[in-house]
């Protein structure tokens, strides 16, 4: 994981708020393929590809990944068991 | 719950270099939010064909200052947008920008401590927003800055910084020069490593919360190393800027 170019999800805090109406990067996720569970902001943003794509900071698998267009989002997010959000 | 984040056109109301390749600008927003110290705002610049280049820019002032944020930019020679910064825009000049941003990398005082702030190069940014945040309320939280700069010319906030270790607040400054140091240095010399850490958390105590900021690799070292050094991991907060500074 010594990729120069890695960043914290945290760094994509405004593109998820774009997606999901809020900003979720203290929310807390779990991980489908390993479990585990942290802030959103824990995940490691790779975003030099055509799409950005946030992994685990455990096991490093997918946990959520998109493209955009200039008119939509194409998210995949089956990586994620779940997240869980505060309303307040 | 907040509102979402919208885009907004901010204003350059100043300009102030900070050091050979740094330079503070002022942005004022007519959608100002107060923001947490940590937090970033998103840039994005638009050529006349549509494209679109955006990256993120900590924000260095404390939430007390309203209406204005303050971005500190390094110019990386071969960048597209923080060369725009320095080369081109003019106070006065327009720039599209969005935030505050960011949910986690943020401290305030009712986080607690001790605190440790760990910075490479521009990674000081948003530390300081969050020393300033500290001296504004009147916090006593013990702290420790250790920031790392590969020459004294490219320290940014040196003067601040140096005022930082006498004014005998609970903050202790620690520097390191990498590439060059003057005769008279007194600080390390050397890229950060575990005993240089394991002598900063000394002055606070072995189970700081932690915020490591600059380059990617330098962040990846720090907090490996101070997991090594029996630092929870939970307890370690990493923003990492990429490959520049
Ligand atoms: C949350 C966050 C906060 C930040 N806060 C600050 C801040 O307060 N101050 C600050 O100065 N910076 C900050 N940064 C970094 C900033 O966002 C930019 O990355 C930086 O300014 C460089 O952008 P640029 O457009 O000038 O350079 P770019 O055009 O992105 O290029 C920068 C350098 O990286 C290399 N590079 C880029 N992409 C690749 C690639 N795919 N492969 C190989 N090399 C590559 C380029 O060759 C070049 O040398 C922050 C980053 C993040 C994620
Ligand atoms: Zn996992």
């Amino acid at each position: 994981m010594d990729d120069p170019l890695m960043l914290d999800a945290n760094a994509v805090a405004g593109d998820l708020a774009e997606m999901f109406g809020f900003d979720v990067s203290g929310s807390v996720h779990r991980c489908t393929n390993c479990g585990n569970q942290g802030a959103v902001a824990t995940l490691l943003a790779y975003v030099h590809g055509p799409g950005t794509v946030l992994r685990c900071c455990i096991c490093h698998e997918i946990v959520m990944r998109w493209v955009r267009t200039p008119t939509r989002i194409y998210l995949d997010a089956r990586g994620a068991a779940y997240m869980e959000m505060g309303l307040s | 719950m907040p509102e979402p984040l919208a885009w907004q056109i901010a204003t350059v109301t100043g300009v102030r270099p900070e050091s050979a390749e740094v330079k503070s600008f002022t942005l004022a927003l007519p959608a100002w939010r107060p923001h947490r110290a940590g937090q970033h705002y998103d840039v994005r610049l638009t050529a006349e064909d549509g494209y679109q280049a955006q990256r993120s820019y900590s924000i260095g002032s404390p939430p007390s200052q309203t209406g204005e944020v303050e971005v500190t930019i390094e110019r990386i020679p071969d960048g597209e947008v923080s060369p725009y910064f320095h080369d081109v825009l003019r106070v006065g000049d327009q720039v599209e920008v969005r935030g505050p941003i960011g949910g986690y990398f943020v401290w305030e005082p009712a986080l607690g401590g001790p605190l440790l702030l760990v910075a490479g190069g521009s990674g000081v940014v948003p530390l300081m927003a969050m020393l300033r945040e500290r001296s504004a309320a009147g916090d006593d939280t013990p702290t420790a800055l250790l920031y790392s700069s590969r020459t004294l010319d490219d320290v940014i906030y040196r003067e601040e910084i140096d005022a930082l270790a006498v004014a005998k607040d609970g903050v202790g400054a620690f520097q390191t020069l990498t590439r060059s140091q003057p005769p008279d240095w007194t600080g390390y010399a050397r890229r950060i490593d575990r005993e240089m850490l394991s002598e900063v958390l000394a002055s606070i105590g072995p189970q700081p919360l932690a915020y490591i900021c600059g380059p990617t690799l330098l962040v990846e070292a720090a907090a490996n190393g101070l997991v090594e050094l029996g630092v929870p991991p939970a307890r370690v907060r990493t923003e990492r800027f990429g490959p520049t500074t």
